[in-house]
């Protein structure tokens, strides 16, 4: 996955990003970090496939989306996970319906569909709440089944913006082992945070977004109060209470549809 | 409500009340279709027996001329004969005209007036068949014009010039119940393009995210377009349950008045299967207006 000079504009406006290059390799692991209004969204967004730069190369699994029809993207948006900062679930459907729905969209059978999703539903800690509609959660329980859906289809990358924008730092936590275990299994991951315990604690590189829509590649924020800190370290299995430590065998198994 | 159209509960997009109103408008507009169209085949029924009736054969009928000398007058009721002949044969129109030869005509009165010599001298009107050719739509009131200003004492058959006329009305209505039913329908899709449209509006946030996690447009667009069909359906059976006993009823007072001037309104086995099958054309109609409404919106979006 590659930029290169990509610059956004929305309408005649000043550009939001400007020569954005970067690159980033098969299974890594990025923050994605900024002040308020610096683009993060805007370049997730790009990423994620909502909409077009306005300049640049974008490159996706080795192929330059910028040039790609638009009748050939949705197969690409299926190797994609994404977790909207604002969960973006749908209110009528149960939280399996949701979970279920990159499947369906996808063509997977309906008994695949009733294996996997509750299965998946159950290692985030939902199984109390397969058949609850949104409206009727916590604001992190939605975020686990919003990340599930992002994760259901076994997504070859996952873009998550603020995914812990409106929970408090414990959940936050467990949140990032939750990507941080998608990860060992493969998925490149990216994520967009303001949270700066978060990104002390994982020490994963950052693409850091500077005023004028530029953006630099800045090594892993040293943890200053190394060890002060309660949970442990990012490797250390088992720190999601609710959600087991081994995602569910056939999440690890599952080719995309 | 039919329990058959209830939307399933776990469709990606919600069911909602945008569109709540669209069973009734269909049921309307496809009660109005099925009358004009059955107006359009009852009319369209009838006009085949008149054009036959015209098509055919027509018979110009000549008043002999009356004389003292007996024999001076049949020689100018010949000449007569002979000159509406020339007029006729001179029509491209008339593919044959031939005067009906006096014993036949005489055989023909036998019944009623006897075998007798008399017969014979009596001043009879003489009669000449004319076969139009196939295909051509004679001006009989026009031919009857010519003829009489030609000839003294000509007339075409009344019926025939009238129907003639009628006809010409008959079509008329028939190409109005067709233009009705083709208002209709643009009504019904323009109906769908609007419910669609909203649908769309309301659903946005719920379609992006079918969009963002890889829905092809065809997808999306057949969620919206299966409610769609659904409603059309509803309303189309519903306007044509109240259409066919109103047609029953119209077809049984035009029985009643059956010696009249009209022949009886009536529709054929097939007739009354293409009236059956106007829901069936709407729900099609509607399913191709939606699934255009939603792919030229969603090709909008990247
Ligand atoms: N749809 C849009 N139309 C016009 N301008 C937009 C649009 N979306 C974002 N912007 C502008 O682009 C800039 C970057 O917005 P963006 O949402 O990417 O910031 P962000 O880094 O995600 O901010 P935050 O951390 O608050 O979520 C802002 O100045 C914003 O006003
Ligand atoms: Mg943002």
């Amino acid at each position: 996955m590659r930029f290169e000079n990509v610059g956004l504009r929305y309408g005649n406006g000043p550009e939001v990003l400007q020569d954005v290059t970067f690159a980033l390799g098969p299974g890594s692991f990025h923050f994605l970090t900024g002040a308020s209004g610096t683009g993060k969204t805007s370049l997730l967004s790009l990423l994620y496939l909502a909409r077009r730069p306005s300049r640049g190369l974008i490159g996706i699994f080795g192929r330059d989306i910028t040039a790609m029809k638009r009748d050939d993207l949705p197969p690409i948006r299926r190797r994609l996970g994404v977790v909207f900062q604002d969960f973006r679930l749908l209110d009528h459907l149960s939280a399996l319906d949701n979970v279920a729905l990159p499947l369906r969209v996808a063509g997977v059978s309906e008994s695949d569909i009733q294996k996997h999703v509750p299965e998946l539903l159950t290692w985030v800690g939902l199984a109390d709440h397969i058949n609850a509609k949104p409206p009727t959660l916590s604001g992190g329980q939605k975020q686990r089944v919003a990340i599930a859906r992002a994760v259901i289809n076994r997504p070859d990358v996952l873009v998550a913006d603020e995914p812990t924008g409106n929970v408090d730092d414990r959940i936050a936590f467990r949140l990032l082992h939750l990507f941080a275990e998608l990860n060992r299994l493969g998925t490149t991951v990216v994520i967009a945070t303001h949270n700066e315990t978060l990104v002390r604690r994982f020490r994963f590189p950052r693409l850091n977004l500077a005023g004028g829509g530029r953006l630099e590649v800045l090594p892993p924020l040293a943890d200053v109060e190394e060890g002060a800190a309660e949970g442990g370290s990012p490797a250390a299995p088992g720190a999601m209470a609710g959600v087991g430590p081994v995602p569910p065998a056939s999440l690890a198994a599952r080719s995309d549809g | 409500m039919i329990p058959f159209f209830a939307p399933r509960a776990n469709l990606p997009i919600s069911a909602d009340s945008t569109g709540r109103y669209l069973p009734w408008l269909v049921a309307m507009m496809v009660f109005l279709a099925v009358l004009a169209l059955a107006g359009a085949l009852a009319v369209g029924g009838v006009l085949d027996e008149w054009r036959r009736d015209v098509a055919g054969t027509v018979t110009v009928q000549i008043v002999p001329a009356t004389g003292v000398d007996p024999a001076s007058a049949r020689a100018e009721t010949d000449r007569r004969v002979a000159q509406a002949l020339a007029v006729l044969r001179d029509r491209p129109f008339v593919a044959s005209a031939e005067p009906l030869e006096e014993p036949r005509l005489v055989a023909l009165l036998e019944p009623w007036l006897g075998a007798s010599d008399l017969v014979r001298d009596l001043p009879l009107p003489r009669l000449i068949d004319v076969r139009i050719a196939a295909d051509a739509r004679p001006d009989l009131k026009a031919l009857g014009e010519t003829l009489r200003e030609a000839v003294p004492g000509v007339s075409l058959d009344d019926h025939q010039v009238w129907l003639a006329g009628i006809i010409d009305l008959a079509e008329g209505l028939s190409l109005l119940g067709v233009l009705v039913v083709g208002l209709v329908a643009a009504a019904t899709a323009a109906t769908v393009v609007h419910a669609t449209r909203l649908g769309l509006e309301v659903h946005r946030e719920q379609i992006e995210v079918l969009h963002l996690i890889g829905a092809h447009d065809r997808y999306i667009a057949q969620q919206f377009a299966a409610r769609m069909v659904g409603w059309t359906l509803e309303g189309g059976l519903i306007g044509l349950l109240v259409a066919m006993p109103t047609l029953m009823l119209v077809s049984w007072l035009a029985a009643d008045m059956e010696q009249g001037l009209l022949p009886p309104f009536s529709l054929s086995f097939w007739d009354w299967m293409a009236l059956a099958l106007v829901p069936a054309g709407a729900a099609l109609l509607a399913l191709v207006t939606a699934r255009m409404t939603v792919r030229r919106a969603l090709r909008r979006m990247v």
